[in-house]
């Protein structure tokens, strides 16, 4: 595995798996996953039921694993998953079982309910961020009445108004059209934040940093987007 | 849909600007009141008054009639009942308390955000901190039941769809199995995005 070391970011900016075992039921969704990703850009490919989710949900303690350990800032999943989640946000594939207010602006806003800001600065920060991802015009709109592809840029609204330091996605362009799906990469290339994306997606994925392949519960390959999407591809064939 | 899903319609009458708890609490007094008039001519003075804060809040016809559409078969059935056992004046009374009592419910949700309805709830309940419940959860439920409501007619129109695609319309297990299934997914993907969210601390 070859890392340009200019793409490596503040070494407390980090995420370690060490032998890393999930088991759900009777399956084993990972088996003996170890890697440090300080990388500012990862991605994780894979086929279906690889166990890809399930590495992402790891990262802030949706998931736990049954052996080994996940180490985030410094924090252990097991133990300290709600501080890892203040400073780690999660984009999931269907947006539609992200927002919980009815307008797009009270959905943002209800991020910040337990930040005890004013409602001066409540408001101030949801609309730069709506301003940011290009929905400012619609604040006071019904949120289901949003198109696919803006409700998946309302959740990153929601998220990102947290200005989380690691931005984990899940599938994110799976439900978008080719324009959306476009906007994400470049608002993903302009995030100053480390973002770990598990997607199908593999245009998404060329200019990142570092993308890892699963296969049946392990990484089978780790590099550069142009070596592991190759081995990928030969997986698949 | 508006009237279930409590949209909120943007404006800057006096209505829209009263804080929420003032509202809820005009609301529960409206309410009380409309129990006690006793007479038709009473009633339909109620709703004139009804009618006009309509007009000072500016919503809009559309908006207005979206919040008595969805109990308007509900009410001619309880005129018809009314009227065989109370009587005409009865009938004209309580269908109008019912109707009216509706109407100024739709009117506090047309004008109030949700974010200000839930804090408003949230102060109303603080008491409940005493017996264990956190009133941000409390409030939290009843705002994920609003939410929920076009969600699940959204997942009923999909699984109606599906049904007609494989020409099983008219049965009820092929409706309700996979709507309660993706009702349940949605929910549980919904804690999961919650927790996300840190709101599970």
């Amino acid at each position: 595995m070859s890392i340009d070391p200019e793409v490596r970011i503040d070494p407390e900016v980090r995420i370690d798996f060490a032998d890393v075992h999930v088991r759900l039921g009777t399956r084993d969704v990972l088996r003996g996953v170890t890697a440090s990703l300080p990388e500012r850009r990862v991605g994780v490919v894979g086929a279906n039921g690889s166990g890809k989710s399930t590495l992402a949900r790891l990262i802030n303690g949706l998931a736990l694993p049954t052996f080994g350990s996940v180490t985030v800032l410094g924090l252990d999943t097991r133990r300290q998953a709600a501080r890892i989640r203040r400073r780690v946000g999660f984009l999931f594939t269907d947006p539609d079982a992200q927002i919980v207010m009815p307008t797009v602006a009270e959905d943002v806003a209800f991020s910040l309910r337990r930040k005890g800001l004013a409602r001066e600065e409540v408001d101030r920060r949801v609309t730069e961020v709506l301003s940011r991802y290009g929905l400012a015009g619609h604040a006071d709109h019904p949120a289901h009445h949003l198109s696919g592809g803006q409700k998946q840029l309302l959740a990153l609204c929601a998220v990102m108004v947290l200005e989380p330091d690691i931005l984990v996605m899940d599938e994110p362009t799976t439900l978008l059209d080719l324009r959306h799906s476009r906007q994400v990469a470049a608002l993903l290339r302009d995030m100053p934040q480390q973002v770990v994306v598990v997607t199908h997606d593999l245009p998404l994925l060329a200019d990142f940093d570092r993308v890892l392949v699963l296969d049946e519960g392990r990484v089978v390959a780790d590099g550069s987007p142009q070596e592991a999407i190759g081995h990928y591809r030969k997986l698949m064939a | 849909m508006n009237g279930l899903t409590g949209a909120y319609v943007p404006g800057s009458s006096v209505l829209h600007r009263l804080p929420a708890g003032v509202k809820l609490a005009g609301l529960a007094l409206a309410c009380t009141a409309l129990v006690l008039l006793r007479t038709p001519l009473a009633l339909a003075a109620a709703a004139v008054v009804a009618a006009a804060l309509y007009a000072l809040a500016r919503v809009g016809v559309a908006a207005a009639w979206a919040q008595i559409r969805p109990v308007r078969w509900f009410a001619v059935a309880l005129f018809v009942m009314q009227l065989i056992f109370a009587g005409l004046d009865g009938a004209i009374s309580t269908t109008l308390r019912v109707v009216l009592a509706v109407a100024l419910a739709g009117l506090v949700t047309l004008t109030t955000r949700t974010g200000a309805m839930m804090a408003a709830l949230e102060r109303c309940l603080s008491p409940a901190r005493f017996v264990g419940l956190d009133p941000f959860r409390l409030s939290l439920l009843l705002s994920l039941t609003v939410r929920s409501v076009p969600v699940v007619a959204g997942l009923a129109a999909r699984v109606r769809e599906a049904q007609r695609a494989r020409g099983v319309e008219r049965s009820l297990r092929a409706f309700a199995v996979p709507l309660v299934v993706s009702s349940l997914r949605h929910a549980d993907a919904l804690g999961e995005a919650l927790s996300a969210r840190g709101l599970d601390d």
